[in-house]
């Protein structure tokens, strides 16, 4: 038996003691569902690239109530991260110097999700516009 | 001292996440419920906006095809590089293997879809 055994602190579940890494540990959680997202974009497009027949399989795979679930949590998690992402913005980008001033916290924030809103509006409507 | 300092491979790292968190911010839940909600239940969007005449068409276009390729390729690159970065926050160590299995996934899907985007062709 190896005569040294140093002391070493336990860390299990340490995140879960305090909200503020909870909210930490979640929002960084999401990326599990951009990339299991993007997995199954990328499924399709390997399934197109086959031809009508295996685009259909996947397409119709999409129904399946597995795939329905996942996608609601999905929309949940990838909306709290587009959330979370312009919270944070504030202090991943360089300080914005507007007359003087730096501009506040809360513009930044509410700018971006501005900006999110009008891309998803801008998204659906050219979708729509061209499966019309 | 060094004369020559030897350079972080960082920052391309970096540029990635950052680009596709800024893509997932803007244009994921949209997409999710497009692709994943709406139209396999048939709600909101006419009822063949993913059929395969539809979806060919996109992806033979240009900018369709950059745009699938920007998609694919950097919401991997960004969750890879996430996913990489809590390793050790869950008690994983977080050392070259982790290093090559994240990046190395994000790296082989990028290859996929550029694959994929070339073989359906122009």
């Amino acid at each position: 038996m190896n005569k040294r055994r140093p002391y070493v602190r336990p860390m299990d579940g340490w995140w879960r003691r305090n909200p503020f890494f909870i909210e930490y540990m979640v929002h960084e959680g999401t990326a599990l569902f951009v990339a299991a997202y993007a997995g199954i974009l990328l499924n399709g497009l390997l399934h197109l690239s086959r031809g009508e027949a295996a685009w259909n399989v996947w397409l119709d795979g999409l129904k399946n109530p597995w795939y329905i679930g996942f996608h609601l949590l999905a929309l949940v998690a990838i909306s709290y991260h587009t959330y979370t992402w312009f919270k944070i913005m504030p202090r991943t980008m360089p300080p914005v110097i507007v007359g003087g001033k730096r501009l506040a916290d809360g513009a930044i924030t509410g700018g971006g999700l501005a900006v999110a809103a009008a891309a998803s509006l801008v998204l659906l409507a050219a979708v729509w516009g061209m499966a019309r | 001292m060094k004369r020559t300092l030897k350079r972080s491979n960082a920052p391309i790292f970096w540029a990635l996440f950052g680009a596709g968190g800024m893509l997932s911010a803007l244009l994921g839940p949209m997409l999710v419920l497009i692709t994943g909600i709406a139209v396999p239940l048939g709600l909101l969007l006419p009822a063949d906006t993913m059929s395969y005449a539809n979806m060919l068409a996109f992806s033979q276009n240009l900018i369709g095809k950059g745009f699938i390729f920007a998609v694919i390729a950097l919401f991997l690159w960004h969750a890879a590089h996430r996913i990489f970065h809590s390793l050790h926050d869950v008690g994983i160590h977080a050392g070259t293997g982790a290093k090559l299995i994240c990046y190395g996934g994000a790296m082989l899907g990028t290859l996929i879809a550029a694959y994929a985007l070339l073989a359906i062709g122009f």
